[in-house]
């Protein structure tokens, strides 16, 4: 075994996300491209991508795809998908062989509608999304060796164990459509890498890919497990998904108030605010929400159903660059990543601390 | 002279190159194609000179020893990591932690710099390391700074835009910051002070760097008036001296 000072493993984490404003579609080629040139910065335990709009026939069916440990948890939990969900279509995600890519779990998605009986029957269940997340918390929870890592709507996530690019390539991504992507590359600092672990972490449309650690993160997970939501990921970045599902979706924040309350600005800054209507506004923001302000070094990517947001924290202790060119917005850990893919990008700028990029699809308001 | 096409080679066979043309004695080489190769010039000394296009990755230059690097393109993170003597010339914009723990050398940048440039740059004796930035920077600028200099021109600033970010000179125990114009009090960090004491000497030095800086980046800058340039310094030179041992 090579010594310390023998072995140096440069990594640190890379995100990267394209989207096409008019929701022009194009295949994985290309974020796989963007992210497999920041390699160095992951070290293989942890690969992954989201893509939005590449389920056109099934539309207005939520996706689950699971890993599943054995064929005996993949029976308990089709049984209780069965017993909730109307079961559209099933199928294994189709994969190609990849030498590095090991110790594979099975993989299913499902295409499925929430049952109308089922639905009602439960008494604090208000709509069809809230008893699909419900669903999905309760499978990650009680049925041990199944993971539910995607459950939007014309949207999916292809993650595991790997660098980005060999993960892209085992999912075939090279052949999907998507009008958005995102990818992670893994550098793993607290917990092991396993599959579930890898990014994005998605609950319903919502999807997460970050770079840093959460320093906050327990007590986030406090704030939002009172919400119903349950962290079983065993890794931070989990919940950042969860609160800004419940800020926007359950709490119907907009989503630029949403992005205060994750990260809040300092309160000096909030004192020298010339306007008191906005100055009220922001101390309520971190009055009533002061358990979900995410604190510690972060960049992160955010993907939904009405388009992209790529933060950093306060301070911006982790690296983020974004560039422009026609319909389409780019954001990585560093600008080569948007440069291999994107010949002289209009703009190129770097997002302060704090301050979202926020890119809407064509026909979308915040 | 030598030519070398960096597309798609990783970063280690790429400094390797680099090296090995060095060791032949070719020591004005160019890169080309570059795309986020990590310690490009790492270390290198005083004979070589290396000109850059595209985006060389983080850690640009890190412990350089003495060699010139001229980048075309922008640059990322960390360069000049702890670099000892030479220079580097930016035609861009730079990422964040410029001139993190330099140590020596000039590191001119045509454009913008990110967050935390110059954190920890220090001098000793005749080694007194300089950084130029063209544009504005971000949050943090000389941050636990113990020694060099940094000259903020502020060009081509949009209306209502600062030179500088928040937190500009925190844990600041030496060195020197000069700024065009004066920004607001609160931006700046405990450990930082507005000196009164602008000398002949600043002012020297200030139109020195500030007419290298024209000459790389072909400049007129007929409207930057050096009276108007603050120069901070930092509070307590040894602001810890009776933390941890006292005399």
């Amino acid at each position: 075994m090579l010594r310390e000072g023998k072995l140096r493993i440069p990594s640190g984490c890379a995100i990267s996300g394209i989207i096409d404003r008019k929701r022009n579609k194009f295949n994985g080629e290309e974020i796989i491209k963007s992210i497999a040139l920041m390699h160095d910065r992951s070290n293989g335990l942890g690969g992954g991508f989201a893509a939005y709009g590449i389920y056109p026939s099934y539309k207005d069916f939520y996706a689950l795809h699971i890993f599943y440990e054995s064929l005996s948890v993949k029976a308990q939990t089709e049984n209780f998908i069965k017993r909730h969900f109307d079961v559209e279509k099933a199928e294994s995600i189709p994969t190609r062989p990849v030498l590095s890519i090991v110790n594979i779990p099975l993989i299913w998605r499902y295409f499925v509608r929430p049952q109308a009986q089922a639905c009602v029957s439960k008494d604090d269940c208000v709509d069809e999304s809230d008893f699909t997340s419900k669903c999905v918390i309760k499978i990650n929870t009680d049925y041990e060796g199944a993971y539910v890592f995607s459950s939007g709507k014309n949207m999916g996530t292809f993650k595991g164990v790997g660098y980005p690019e060999d993960i892209g390539e085992f999912f075939m991504l090279d052949t999907y459509e998507a009008h958005m992507w995102t990818a992670h590359g893994r550098f793993p600092t607290n917990t092991p890498g396993w599959w579930g672990g890898a990014h994005p972490f998605t609950i319903l449309n919502w999807s997460v890919v970050h770079n840093g650690e959460i320093s906050s993160y327990d007590t986030n997970r406090r704030f939002v497990e009172m919400y119903g939501y349950k962290c079983t990921l065993k890794t931070d970045t989990e919940v950042i998904t969860y609160l800004f599902d419940m800020l926007v979706r359950k709490h119907k924040l907009p989503i630029e108030k949403a992005i205060k309350v994750v990260s809040a600005p300092f309160w000096d800054d909030i004192e020298r605010e010339k306007s008191e209507e906005v100055k009220n506004e922001l101390k309520s923001i971190r009055a009533v929400y002061a358990n979900a302000l995410v604190n510690g070094p972060f960049s992160i990517i955010l993907g939904y159903e009405k388009g992209m947001i790529a933060l950093n924290d306060r301070i911006k202790l982790r690296p983020l660059v974004a560039a422009e060119k026609g319909n389409r917005i780019y954001v990585a850990s560093e600008e080569s990543a948007i440069r291999i893919i994107c010949n002289n990008p209009e703009r190129v700028w770097s997002p302060r601390g704090g301050e979202p990029v926020v890119v809407l699809l064509e026909g979308e308001q915040e | 002279m030598e030519t070398i096409d960096a597309l798609n080679v990783c970063y280690y066979d790429l400094n390797s190159l680099i090296d090995n043309s060095i060791e032949t004695d070719n020591n004005d080489i160019t890169l080309k194609n570059v795309f986020g190769q990590r310690y490009i010039g790492r270390g290198l000394p005083k004979k070589a000179k290396l000109k850059i296009y595209g985006t060389p990755g983080n850690d640009m230059a890190a412990y350089m020893d003495g060699a010139e690097i001229e980048v075309f393109g922008n640059s990322q993170d960390a360069v000049g990591n702890t670099m000892n003597y030479g220079k580097i010339v930016i035609h861009g914009n730079c990422g964040d932690t410029l001139g993190y723990a330099m140590r020596g050398g000039e590191i001119y940048v045509e454009g913008n710099v990110g967050y935390r440039v110059g954190i920890h740059m220090k001098e000793y004796k005749e080694m007194k390391p300089v950084i130029v930035i063209g544009g504005k920077a971000g949050d943090f600028l000389g941050e636990y700074m113990a020694g060099g200099v940094i000259i903020l021109l502020g060009l081509n600033l949009v209306k209502g835009e600062d030179v500088i970010g928040r937190f500009c000179g925190t844990g600041m125990h030496g060195g020197v910051i000069y700024l065009n114009g004066s920004p607001d009090e609160y931006k700046f960090g405990k450990e930082i002070v507005k000196s009164v004491d602008v000398t002949d000497e600043d002012i020297l030095f200030l139109r020195e760097h500030i007419n290298f800086y024209k000459k790389m980046f072909n400049k007129q800058l007929d409207n930057l008036k050096i009276e108007v340039f603050s120069k901070y310094v930092a509070v307590n030179k040894n602001p810890y001296l009776n933390m941890y041992c006292t005399y």
